[in-house]
């Protein structure tokens, strides 16, 4: 028994022969939004799926607030869940809608509507009470998903991707709004998302998936900063993967030379030798003292900032490049001098 | 430019070359050169001079003469047809003014030829004034439907009303009507009084009634089991629901006299195992309800079975994590949502039982419904063609009312997904209860239905049926036996000669009623007009009137010139066409749902125009459709009996009267042989399509074939 609202030990689900989950273990502590991050296919929808208990483990066993509820139904569970589809039901009007778990908990109606009407009042839904589904926006229908999940209490908010139905305008807005409410109700979510940046910007943690496995679990900054692999520095932001040749040099530094540029950064257990290095595009420095020549291959002016190609010598493929400075813009063909910001080089772990 | 010339050609080339009177083949017509067989301009019919004049309007080629030209050629024709018939004048005023006036055969090839060009000089002349966005194609094209719906639709249902309100002299006589109408025959209420029976009205209402409700909830039940429940019965229920499409209707009558009839294998059992005294209860409401059940219950089970796919089991799942048990997310869910199915599938049920004949025909006894007392108001020794137009006209009002309530219900009541992206989910187990419920219900309908079609296909193979179950080929030897004789081999068999008539003619109107059916489906789809809506009802309307009312209405309508086709083979292919043409329609529209505008806007975008892009783009990726729409169309014809039974002629007898006749005299051995040929026949046709379909994929659409769902509804 353990304090976490929901806990994962060795679950694996298996469809026939696919595994789409396969053996992992993760605890989410109360209060807080865990997301849970990675491709289409991972397997992200199936662990949250498995939470609801829409799905059912084929081995291991899954806790929700220190209850085995590994066997039990979705309706048994203490959970609920924001659909991507929004999933309300299209015959019964935004008030029926937000009353339905609480009507199918044995809640008188009035007393059932009485609660709702407050939650629609807190995603700030007020006077929307007697429309149908259709008649809304779906930012605002999105909102009666969330108003009738949170109507329930529950120890345990689910969201499956509950942005991908919106523009992007309003995707920012919306899940700002989520993690506002989160934050003052102090639920416990899980979320799915395969937005990074969406990820990046809600989370307490994040649990990367791939494969049906966990790649990496752990605090926005952590991944971003310190990814466990080349996946994970792929998929987290943007990053070059370059070959380097690693020197340690006392501590936890070595000296690591990129196409000819030499720069100091943590060694993380790598070796003296080759390594693969994950450079960040705001890391590369361009048009400053002492550095590297090399070539702008292409640039484009994406209002806030700049991205360029930039050729350098020894190194096989161009390094992708964001800055900041879009007053002097570089054209094509420039002759540039290059340097690494330390801060943005990182070291990949062997394998 | 060149194209009004072509039509002005073809009109003067109906006038002059072809033959105006006759069907008979126009070739041979022509060299035989007999006065009766003559173009219009040398039959020595002076009224018929005047359609020159409309074309040599049409040759200046300004846009208001030709639609003069064509709007008069048709109106002339018309006139002349109508005024003059075969025993001098046919409107009764204008022998009080001239006297015994001239007369005429029925229109011929000529008149067709010279009627469609008309048409399409009207098309052109309007499309030039901007109509149909200058169009001339679609013009044509709405025109021509709109032409053969009238006249092979419309106007032989006004024919019925004309009849209906007209006297044994031929006056029209508003009390005669009225009073054949409201004949106590029809709406009498005397069984509830303890009387001798309620009218016929009452009787075809309350048995479609019945069966409508019946129908629905054994549907719901099928649709509840093969798709809710881990029952592996998905295949097996799919394959039942093909079956009604390819069962000449009247053999599930026959199957149940054999079972349950007075000699019948189960009464047999009871009988000598019960003591269950022998009666005739199939015989009569019970048994039409049994039979129709039997036949119907697959369509419902169609429509609710898409009902139910098409609840999101996000719906489901999320009522599940609200905390509702199974029964409340079934009662609060689930159910509200396939409501507009459930009515929707009893209308349609309900329709298909008020048209049904051949059901009522063998098993109706005494009770008598709309369908089969208009059969034998027309055959029976009364011959009362009025009375069988008013009865005819009763049942027309029944159906056309249910159609207008469904199309109306399904117009209103449908939920659609609110927003694009779903998600893929697990619909909710049915509750225990209700599934125990279902498969109950489910069970013996199966095991009935199994038992029906193993005595159709095996019946025919003993020699009497339920007494003595001797093997024999005997009465597959009598059908279709085939014999070497003095000219070499020949066909025997005394059902041959139907078979083959049947197969002829239905491969004849298979490709019209496919392409009307997918012209009319692509005009729907993808053009816009005014008056689309009445169109749509036009065309999708003959689905609505029962065959019987086809039947009747062509005799009274095509008996007699200006149209006279009874007793030709071209009056059945014209039914099998406009009977079946909402297949068609179906089909197209299933389809073309599925192709996106975009390639219409692309290909017109490089220039193309309607004809060409239909042509060049739409075709091609609706072979499938094509062939659905036709495979089915053709199938539909053959296993029809309600409208052809008034229309076949010794000369061209059809394997579905054939059966019945064979069955009325008892001979229920050749009966179930022929059936069960006909059946693997329809089967071996149905199957073949869906292997040749299986492999048509276009790119990662997949199959674009119209599902089997979408046409046999």
């Amino acid at each position: 028994m353990s304090d976490a609202a929901v806990s994962f030990r060795n679950v694996s689900k298996r469809y026939g022969g696919v595994t789409a989950v396969d053996a992992i273990s993760f605890d989410v502590a109360a209060g807080t939004l865990v997301t849970l991050l990675g491709p289409s296919g991972c397997g992200k929808t199936t662990t949250l799926r498995l939470v609801a208990g829409l799905e059912h483990a084929s081995s291991g066993t899954i806790e929700i607030g220190g209850r085995d509820v590994t066997t039990l139904s979705a309706a048994e569970r203490d959970v609920s869940m924001v659909f991507q589809s929004y999933a309300l039901f299209p015959h019964m009007t935004v008030l029926e809608n937000a009353c339905y778990g609480l009507r199918a908990s044995g809640l008188r109606r009035q007393a059932a509507e009485e609660q709702a009407r407050e939650k629609l009042a807190l995603v700030g839904l007020a006077g929307y009470e007697s429309r149908l589904p259709s008649e809304l926006s779906g930012g605002q229908q999105q909102r009666v998903a969330v108003a009738r999940a949170i109507v329930l209490e529950p120890k345990v908010l689910l969201f499956d991707e509950p942005l991908s139905n919106l523009d992007a305008k309003l995707r920012r807005h919306v899940r700002e709004e989520i993690r506002a409410l989160q934050q003052s109700l102090k639920l416990t979510v899980v979320y799915v998302t395969h937005d990074q940046q969406e990820a990046l910007a809600v989370s307490d943690r994040i649990i990367v998936m791939n494969a049906g496995r966990i790649a990496q679990d752990g605090a926005p900054r952590a991944l971003y900063e310190q990814p466990a692999s080349r996946f994970i520095a792929d998929f987290i932001g943007d990053s070059n993967m370059v070959p380097g040749r690693l020197r340690r040099t006392g501590g936890d530094l070595a000296s690591v030379t990129i196409g000819g540029l030499a720069v100091e950064v943590a060694h993380r257990g790598a070796a003296d030798g080759e390594v693969e290095v994950a450079i960040r595009p705001q890391a590369v420095r361009l048009g400053g003292a002492g550095g590297r020549q090399a070539i702008i291959a292409k640039a484009a002016y994406l209002g806030s900032h700049m991205e360029y190609d930039v050729a350098v010598p020894g190194l096989a493929a161009p390094l992708f490049v964001i800055s900041a400075d879009v007053a002097t813009p570089l054209v094509a063909g420039t002759e540039v001098s290059i340097a690494l910001d330390p801060a943005g080089v990182t070291v990949l772990p062997a394998g | 430019m060149r194209l009004e010339r072509f039509w002005l050609a073809a009109g003067a080339a109906g006038l002059g070359l072809l033959p105006w009177h006759g069907l008979e083949a126009p070739v041979a017509a022509i060299l035989g050169w007999k006065q009766a067989a003559a173009p219009a301009l040398f039959a020595g019919e002076p009224w018929l001079w005047p359609l020159v004049v409309p074309l040599l309007l049409g040759l200046g080629g300004e846009r208001r003469a030709l639609v003069g030209a064509g709007a008069l050629g048709l109106v002339l024709a018309l006139i002349q047809g109508l005024a003059i018939g075969l025993h001098g004048w046919d409107m009764a005023w204008l022998a009080q003014v001239f006297g015994p006036g001239p007369s005429q055969a029925a229109m011929g090839w000529g008149a067709v030829v010279y009627g469609v060009s008309c048409t399409m000089l009207l098309a052109i002349g309007l499309a030039r004034m901007g109509w149909c966005r200058g169009d001339v194609f679609v013009l044509g094209a709405l025109l021509l439907i709109l032409g053969l719906v009238g006249l092979f639709v419309a106007w032989p249902v006004g024919a019925i009303l004309r009849s209906a309100m007209q006297d044994n002299d031929g006056v029209y006589a508003l009390g005669v009507f009225m009073e054949k109408l409201f004949n106590p025959g029809i709406w009498g209420l005397d069984c509830l009084s303890g009387g001798r029976g309620c009218g016929v009205a009452w009787n075809t209402l309350a048995q479609a009634t019945l069966v409508g409700v019946l129908a629905t909830l054994l549907g719901l039940a099928v649709a509840l089991v093969a798709g809710r429940t881990r029952l592996p019965l998905r295949p097996v229920v799919r394959l039942l629901s093909l079956l009604p499409v390819i069962t000449p209707p009247f053999v599930i009558g026959l199957a149940l006299i054999l079972l349950f009839g007075r000699v019948g294998i189960v009464t047999n059992f009871l009988a000598e195992h019960a003591g269950i005294p022998r009666t005739r209860w199939i015989y009569g409401m019970a048994g039409i309800t049994i039979a129709q059940l039997l036949a119907f219950t697959p369509i419902a089970f169609l429509v609710l079975s898409g009902v139910l796919g098409a609840v999101s089991p996000s719906l489901e799942e999320a009522a599940q994590t609200l905390r509702a048990g199974r029964w409340h997310v079934f009662r609060t869910v689930t159910w509200p949502l396939i409501r507009p199915g459930l009515a929707n599938a009893f209308l349609i049920s309900f329709i298909e039982s008020l048209a049904d004949f051949a059901n009522p025909l063998m098993l109706g006894g005494n009770f008598n419904v709309l369908a089969t007392d208009i059969f034998f108001a027309v055959v029976g020794a009364a011959h009362d063609q009025g009375r069988a137009a008013v009865l005819a006209l009763v049942l027309l009002g029944f159906t056309l009312t249910a159609f207008l309530a469904q199309r109306a219900w399904t117009g209103s009541r449908s939920y659609t997904t609110i927003t694009g992206k779903g998600d893929a989910g697990l619909s909710a187990p049915l509750p225990a209860g209700l599934s125990a419920i279902c498969v109950s219900v489910v069970g013996p309908w199966l095991v009935l239905t199994v038992v029906v079609y193993a005595i159709i296909l095996g019946g025919g193979f003993v020699v009497t049926f339920g007494r003595d179950w001797t093997p024999t080929w005997q009465y597959l030897l009598t059908t279709f036996s085939v014999d070497h004789g003095v000219g070499g081999w020949f066909l025997s068999g005394s059902g041959w000669r139907s078979l083959i008539t049947t197969m002829e003619l239905a491969a004849i109107a298979t490709p019209i009623t496919a392409a009307l059916g997918l012209l009319a489906a692509y005009l729907l789809d993808r053009q816009n007009f005014r008056g689309k809506g009445a169109f749509e009802f036009i065309a999708m309307m003959s689905f609505a009137v029962p065959g019987t009312v086809i039947g009747i209405s062509y005799i009274l309508a095509f008996n007699v010139p200006p149209i006279d086709l009874t007793g030709t083979g071209i009056i059945i292919i014209i039914s099998f066409v406009f009977r079946n043409m909402p297949v068609g329609i179906r089909a197209g529209l299933a389809s073309l749902a599925q192709i996106d505008r975009s390639l219409d806007e692309a290909s017109a975008s490089l220039r193309a125009r309607s004809a060409r892009t239909l042509r060049l783009v739409i075709l091609p990726i609706l072979r499938p459709a094509i062939v659905t729409a036709m495979v089915y169309s053709f199938v539909r014809a053959i296993t029809t009996v309600s409208a052809v039974i008034f229309l076949v002629s010794g000369e061209y007898n059809l394997a579905t009267v054939y059966i019945v006749g064979r069955a009325d005299v008892g001979e229920y051995g050749v009966a179930l042989v022929y059936s069960a040929v006909l059946i693997v026949v329809m089967a071996a046709v149905l199957l073949g399509m869906t292997a040749l379909i299986g492999r048509q994929r276009i790119g990662r659409r997949g199959a674009l074939a119209a599902p089997a769902e979408a046409i046999a509804l």
